[in-house]
């Protein structure tokens, strides 16, 4: 906890650019409000992956690259049932947990570490920013 | 004539009809049988009716012996002549009509009378009993009428009659002498937690009312208390009672007494007459529900086939099923020496239990909002099981009391013993499903065909299913022969829409706890059918549950293999104007649209445009006038035309005035899947309005209207529906069919499946036979669309919703960025 006021860092009033390798190994990204129960929002990386962010009925945050192991599709656009949400462009099953395709279906999709601080979302900057060029 | 001794049986209800089941499954040879009814129909299940009140069931769903079975069984049915005398010196009955037949034996099963209580008024037109179809066609007439109703009676029957009015959109008021609701039934705690619950939706109750008069000038116009009070009301059912019907009994000179005096083996005062049900008196006691008819008919039919048995009583237990309100009491809870409670609550789930043991017996039971393990409790009654063992953990119910033995399902229904009660509705105990089972049915479906088990409420199914499950061991896997609605239920879409309906369901959350979802949220198949269904049933107070939407209907727009989406405004009836084209054309520049394309539904496509500029497209849009299209959603699409007789030499009628006035009526309506309509305007039929769901093919003479056609992989030509004479009538016929389809299609069913299914005959005797139901269709469609014609995009642009737009944040090069928070 003792680290926090470093996590922060974007200052989400003014949108001051930080950088941000030089101190955390966790990205602010915002509040566990401001997602819909059982639904998703997205996270564009520029240069790199866009994420969907999910929350679940009961309140947990996972993070996922958007994109579907079968066509890319935006899993963010997904309906979320469980701890799955359902592609929407040919209805594969997603597995928010450790992004496996369920079911039949085969692939997966890279997850990024979750976790609440205080009602704030922080997800794991490396993961977040694999991918980049 | 046959040399077969003849049965005559007064009375073709479910205990005439069970008594002659039990005797021919028995022995089919025994009697020549003659039933004689007073009411002009087969039987049907009685305890139904508070369901068919409510518009869960038709009266074919309730019916239990068809016609087929009398004449199967050589059974002579007698319906709507009721036996008036009986000589029983001479062994004849004599009917209304002055039909005269001579008897070997005599079968009264004349159920009981509605008490009506003696105040002034009670002979009004306006009064009505809950007893038969008639009472409840005559409540559904007065709900047609509308206006208030008052219930005299908050027992068993007055409160699920006062529950099918208010369905039907009355205001209900229930009048009850005593302090508490379902006195007989409920203690104290219960009662009041029923009333509060009946009260919070709506319902005006009045506990220790004692009603005075029933006031009015030739037909009710509302009641009296005695304290003063006036509830104006335009119907006033009485459910104070059932009284058992002996006059007939009584007139032939047999003991009676409060009923028809019986021994053990149903027989009365003259051994040639024997009588079941509602009307007896069996060793003092009377019984008004069905359990004990069910051991009656049994014990019956097992001394007229030589090989008696004895009826030895009932110990009755009751549960009533209005509203999703669980209810459930057994035995003796009015306290006393030596009787000690063991209760539990829990108010957040709004349970109450009470368990009254006595000398380390169940002696009664009390249980609200949890009634599980109901039967659990019933089972240790009957059978006076000493259950000093299981003491601490009883109230907690079968599997937790049973040490985690029992917590596996099927353990828990082997131990429970043959005669154990399974189906309460159907009066179907372990021993018969298991008899049914070894008897060749070998799935749920097979079970609820047979013996009827889990076949009415369905509350039981899982019990059914363990059974099931012990007696075929590995070879059962729980197949169905019907569809269920998806794997998060055992429910088909019908069973699921009719208990939205009878327990006034509104959310979706609330629909999967009733019906004991196997999921803790649903699945992407279920959640979008069930907001459909919701949305269908309560038109006014629906709330959308935009995380149920299929992307495209949260979005508004259709999502494209790129994650992009396309954009169709409407254009009514296909046509367009130079500054909508204007409009769109600048779209697409502004909004960088990759493609402009026609679609087959005269109207235009703006690809590739971002999830974050929707919004902004359709303000421009709407600002030219222009409103969604709902290209993307199951609901209805376009309406085609052709020019008609405007412009084109053999029109002729007005193919596109009507398209567009048909697209302004059904714009915005969703659907089970998606809908479309054409119109052409003359038979050449350039508008393809026979692969369409509802199509018009203008003629001279007027319109002929074309349903259940489509295009897409099983291509599927319409069926002619009828001809109508003027264009009012091709829309009001066009909304009535929309609606009969909204109403009871399943969902993703397009218009060509379900009417290959319910037949095109059906659709015509709903839409073209008859008037009334017609325009009542048509008025409920209207109705919804009153709440269904906004704009979502003019919604969308002016800012709600906007997080479905909105990224959270965005990562930059070592940097986020938020959203607002």
């Amino acid at each position: 906890m003792t680290a926090l006021s470093a996590l922060r860092i974007a200052d989400h009033d003014t949108h001051t650019h930080l950088d941000t390798h030089m101190i955390a190994d966790w990205l602010d990204i915002g509040t566990v409000d401001q997602l819909p129960a059982l639904g998703a929002r997205t996270l564009p990386v520029r240069g790199g992956k866009e994420i969907a962010i999910f929350r679940t009925a009961n309140g947990d945050v996972y993070a996922l690259v958007n994109q579907c192991p079968h066509k890319q599709g935006p899993l963010s656009q997904g309906i979320v049932h469980d701890t799955t949400v359902t592609c929407p462009l040919h209805n594969w099953r997603i597995s928010l947990i450790d992004g496996h395709a369920l079911g039949e279906d085969e692939g997966c999709v890279p997850t990024i570490p979750v976790k609440i601080d205080g009602g704030r979302i922080l997800i794991g900057r490396k993961e977040a920013l694999q991918g980049m060029a | 004539m046959s040399q077969k001794p003849h049965l005559i049986v007064v009375g073709n209800g479910m205990a005439g009809c069970r008594a002659v089941e039990e005797i021919l499954a028995r022995d089919p040879n025994k009697f020549r049988i003659t039933i004689f009814g007073s009411e002009p129909r087969v039987n049907y299940n009685r305890i139904m009716l508070s369901p068919l009140l409510a518009g869960e069931k038709s009266f074919d769903d309730i019916v239990i012996n068809s016609e087929a079975w009398y004449a199967d069984n050589g059974i002579t049915l007698v319906a709507g002549d009721a036996i008036v005398a009986v000589d029983r010196a001479a062994q004849t009955v004599t009917s209304a009509s002055g039909r005269t037949e001579s008897y070997d034996r005599l079968l009264l099963a004349t159920g009981s009378d509605p008490f009506i209580i003696p105040v002034p008024g009670k002979d009004l037109p306006g009064v009505i009993t809950f007893r038969d179809m008639e009472d409840v066609d005559k409540m559904l007439a007065a709900a047609d009428a509308g206006g208030d109703a008052v219930v005299i009676g908050g027992g068993l029957l007055g409160l699920e009659a006062a529950h099918g009015l208010a369905l039907r959109g009355m205001k209900v008021t229930v009048i009850h002498l005593m302090p508490t609701l379902m006195e007989r039934q409920l203690d104290e705690a219960a009662g009041w937690l029923l009333k509060t619950e009946l009260e919070r939706r709506g319902q005006t109750i009045l506990t220790q009312a004692d009603t005075g008069e029933v006031y009015g000038d030739g037909k009710v116009e509302g009641v009296r208390l005695k304290d003063g009070t006036e509830i104006p009301c335009s119907i006033v059912v009485m459910a104070v009672g059932i009284r058992p019907s002996t006059g007939l009994a009584k007139a032939a000179g047999l003991d009676v007494e409060r009923g028809i005096l019986v021994d053990d083996h149903m027989m009365t005062s003259d051994p040639a007459v024997l009588a079941v049900g509602e009307c007896v008196q069996h060793r003092g006691a009377v019984y008004g529900l069905v359990a004990p008819l069910w051991e009656m008919c049994r014990a019956l039919a097992d001394s007229q086939t030589g090989n008696p048995s004895g009826y030895t009583g009932s110990v009755t237990s009751t549960k009533l099923k209005v509203s999703g309100i669980d209810v459930f009491s057994a035995g003796d809870f009015s306290g006393g020496e030596g009787c000690e409670d063991i209760v539990l609550r829990d108010a957040t789930r709004g349970v109450y239990k009470r368990v009254i043991v006595k000398d380390e017996k169940v002696i009664g039971a009390v249980l609200y909002g949890d009634t599980a393990d109901g039967n659990w409790y019933f089972d240790l009654l009957k059978k006076e099981e000493n259950i000093a063992d299981i003491r601490e953990a009883l109230i907690f119910g079968q599997a937790f009391a049973s040490g985690g033995a029992l917590s596996d399902p099927k353990a828990a229904v082997a131990a429970l013993s043959d005669d154990a009660e399974i189906c309460g509705c159907n009066g179907v105990s372990k021993g018969q499903v298991m008899a049914c089972v070894a008897g060749g049915a070998t799935d749920l479906d097979a079970v609820r065909a047979t013996c009827k088990a889990s076949a009415s409420c369905g509350s039981c199914t899982g019990l059914v299913e363990n059974l099931l499950a012990l007696a075929l061991g590995d070879d059962y896997s729980g197949e169905r022969t019907v569809k269920t609605m998806c794997k998060c239920t055992s429910f088909t879409h019908e069973d699921v829409r009719a208990a939205i309906v009878e327990k006034g369901l509104k959310a979706i959350p609330e629909v999967m706890q009733e019906m004991s979802w196997t999921t803790p949220d649903g699945c992407s198949s279920c959640r979008p059918a069930l907001n459909y269904y919701l949305l269908c049933a309560w038109p006014a107070e629906h709330v959308e549950d935009p995380q149920s939407r299929f992307v495209n209907e949260r979005m508004h727009a259709n999502i494209q293999k790129d994650g992009t989406y396309s954009v169709v405004p409407r254009m009514w009836g296909g046509v367009t104007t130079p500054n909508e084209l204007r409009a769109i054309a600048d779209a697409a520049d502004k909004y960088g649209a990759r493609m402009v394309k026609v679609t087959g539904g005269q109207r235009l496509d703006l690809f590739g445009i971002k999830k974050e500029d929707l919004p902004a497209i359709w303000g421009d849009l709407n600002a030219a006038g222009m409103v969604s299209g709902h290209a993307y959603g199951k609901a209805l699409r376009t309406v085609k035309t052709c020019v008609g007789s405007e412009w084109c030499r053999f029109g002729t009628q007005d193919s596109t005035g009507l398209g567009i006035k048909a697209e302004q009526m059904t714009w915005g309506s969703w659907m089970p899947h998606k809908f479309k309509i054409a119109v052409s305007g003359c038979p050449r039929n350039c508008a393809e309005a026979t692969i369409k769901d509802f199509g018009v093919i203008c003629v001279d003479s007027g319109y002929e209207l074309h349903i259940g056609g489509n295009g897409g992989i099983h291509l599927r030509g319409t069926d002619f529906l009828c001809k109508v004479a003027t264009e009012q009538e091709a829309l009001d016929y066009c909304a009535a069919f929309t609606q009969l389809y909204r109403e009871e299609a399943r969902y993703l069913d397009r218009t060509a499946p379900w009417v290959e299914r319910v037949g095109l005959d059906y659709v015509k005797k709903r839409i073209v036979e008859d008037e009334v139901g017609r325009e009542a269709l048509r008025n409920r469609f209207l109705y919804a669309q009153s709440f269904l014609q906004v704009d979502p995009w003019a919604e969308r642009a002016s800012g709600k919703e906007s997080f479905l737009h909105e990224h959270i944040a965005e990562i930059r090069p070592f940097a986020v960025v938020g959203g607002a928070a």
